[in-house]
């Protein structure tokens, strides 16, 4: 007989149980809905063993790869622990290591940690202050660079943390950091397949990730990024971004400025319209998008229409919290 | 016993692949796509699943009822049955698409035709 162990309790589980049976006899309360792995209410992650296949089916491969399963789905056949998605994992204390203005309203805050910590770039954290103040961050590096982690913090006007963080928060002091979240990011394999990144603001972060990784990993494929801002000052990392441009054949970097701009570099327009209209048919591309809500909504259902399959479209939807105050 | 129309057609691995072909065609489609929200694409596309895997004769907890509920809104919106045969027209062109043979396309129509007075919410 397996056991179950959620949060530290243990559950035996009896045969011909799904996880979200043993779970919920045991006056667990877990998300679910249909009950028939169609709804993926009832996600949940593995921490040790892997899930069996059948609790996987109709998963983004991305949460596939991490061992999130479908609870009414998962009949297990060994021991496993097991974490609701937004319960699991453990934080560290990162101290910080290096702060810089990428822009006028862009900070650069650079994390190092010595404990061991998990990530794929492009995934997102909860960054907490010592009074218990947490905003979520895109991680902008990759895992090669070894034990830091790199964000883009952007003032928002009121915003308590973003302030903070760009006025108070010095080096040498120490910040908590949860375990690394979110699907939106790259995974080897497929290394032929086109790659169209739509970032506004500071959404660029987790798509430099992503470039980045990619190209660490080898892709050949073609991959272009199109970064987007309302004006010019918005638009940052510029020179870096031209120089891997024009260093790195298969890469492409095109800034864009939607509002007033008399300055040449930058496309006129809005970065998801001129990614959008720059090629035909998005039909086997895997598009990646970051940054403002509606455009990241939009965007999706423009790149789907556009012949792109709904599996190959990454998004995450995180910033409408982290622009709170 | 013969196997369900639903293990036929490939269980889930079909449902994944045809709501990527049914989806683009129904938001592409002028006379219909009104009664599909663009605003949170995610929560759509879950829904299209529960219809195709009701369509396919797959498992599924509902009842009359339910597909009355669920598309009362629309019948106030105007669902009639022009609106009805699009979806219909889509449901078979999506399973062409994929070479289901024409006789379980036939098998998944009637399941979905035998709703129509409850989505009609007549
Ligand atoms: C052909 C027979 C049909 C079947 C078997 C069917 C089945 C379903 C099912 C199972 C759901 C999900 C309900 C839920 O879990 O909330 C649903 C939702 C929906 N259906 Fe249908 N449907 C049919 C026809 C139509 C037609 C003709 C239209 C419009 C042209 C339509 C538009 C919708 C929309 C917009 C939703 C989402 C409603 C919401 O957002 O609350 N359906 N349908």
């Amino acid at each position: 007989m397996a056991t179950l162990t959620l949060n530290g309790n243990k559950y035996p589980y009896q045969s011909n149980e799904t996880v979200l049976d043993t779970l919920l006899n045991a006056n667990v309360e877990i998300p679910h809905a249909c009950r028939e792995g169609v709804c993926q209410s009832c996600l949940m992650r593995s921490l040790d063993n892997s899930p069996p296949s059948l609790a996987q089916n109709g998963l983004k491969d991305t949460l596939q790869h991490k061992k999130y399963f479908l609870a009414c789905r998962c009949y297990p056949k060994q021991d496993m622990t097991v974490a609701l998605p937004d319960h699991e994992g453990n934080e560290i204390i990162a101290e910080v290591s290096g702060k810089e203005l990428l822009s006028a309203d862009i900070m650069r805050l650079v994390l190092s940690f010595e404990e061991e910590f998990s990530f794929y770039a492009g995934q997102f954290v909860n960054l907490k202050r010592p009074d218990g103040l947490t905003r979520s961050y895109s991680i902008a590096n990759t895992p090669a660079q070894s034990n830091t982690l790199e964000f883009h913090i952007k003032r928002l006007p009121n915003g308590r943390f973003s302030s903070w963080v760009h006025e108070e928060l010095a080096v040498g002091e120490k910040l908590s950091v949860s375990e690394a979240k979110g699907t939106c990011h790259y995974l080897p394999g497929k290394y032929d397949q086109p790659l169209l990144l739509v970032g506004t603001g500071s959404g660029l972060a987790p798509l430099i990730g992503i470039v980045n990784d990619a190209l660490n990993k080898g892709h050949s494929g073609p991959i272009r990024l199109y970064h987007g801002s309302r004006d010019p000052e918005g638009l940052y990392l510029i020179d870096e971004m031209q120089a891997l441009a024009e260093n790195v054949e298969n890469f492409d970097y095109t800034p864009c400025v939607s509002g007033e701009n008399d300055r040449e570099k930058f496309t006129k327009g809005r970065a998801h319209d001129i990614a959008l209209s720059s090629t035909d048919s998005l039909t086997g591309w895997r598009v990646y998008l970051c940054g403002h809500p509606e455009m990241v909504n939009q965007t999706k259902m423009m790149a789907y229409l556009k012949g792109a399959s709904l599996s190959d479209i990454y998004a995450d939807a995180f910033y409408l919290s982290s622009s709170g105050k | 016993m013969t196997e369900s129309l639903y293990n036929r057609l490939g269980g889930e691995a079909a449902v994944n692949a045809a709501v990527d072909i049914f989806y683009r065609k129904v938001l592409g489609d002028y006379r219909i796509n009104r009664f599909f929200g663009t605003s949170d694409m995610d929560k759509q596309i879950a829904k299209q699943r529960s219809f195709l895997t009701m369509a396919f004769g797959g498992p599924n907890n509902y009842s009359g009822k339910d597909m009355r509920n669920a598309h009362s809104r629309l019948v106030d919106m105007g669902l009639n049955e022009d609106h009805f045969n699009a979806v219909m027209e889509h449901l078979g062109a999506t399973l062409t698409e994929l070479k289901v043979p024409p006789a379980l396309i036939a098998e998944a129509a009637a399941i979905a035709e035998s709703t129509r007075g409850d989505v009609l919410g007549r």
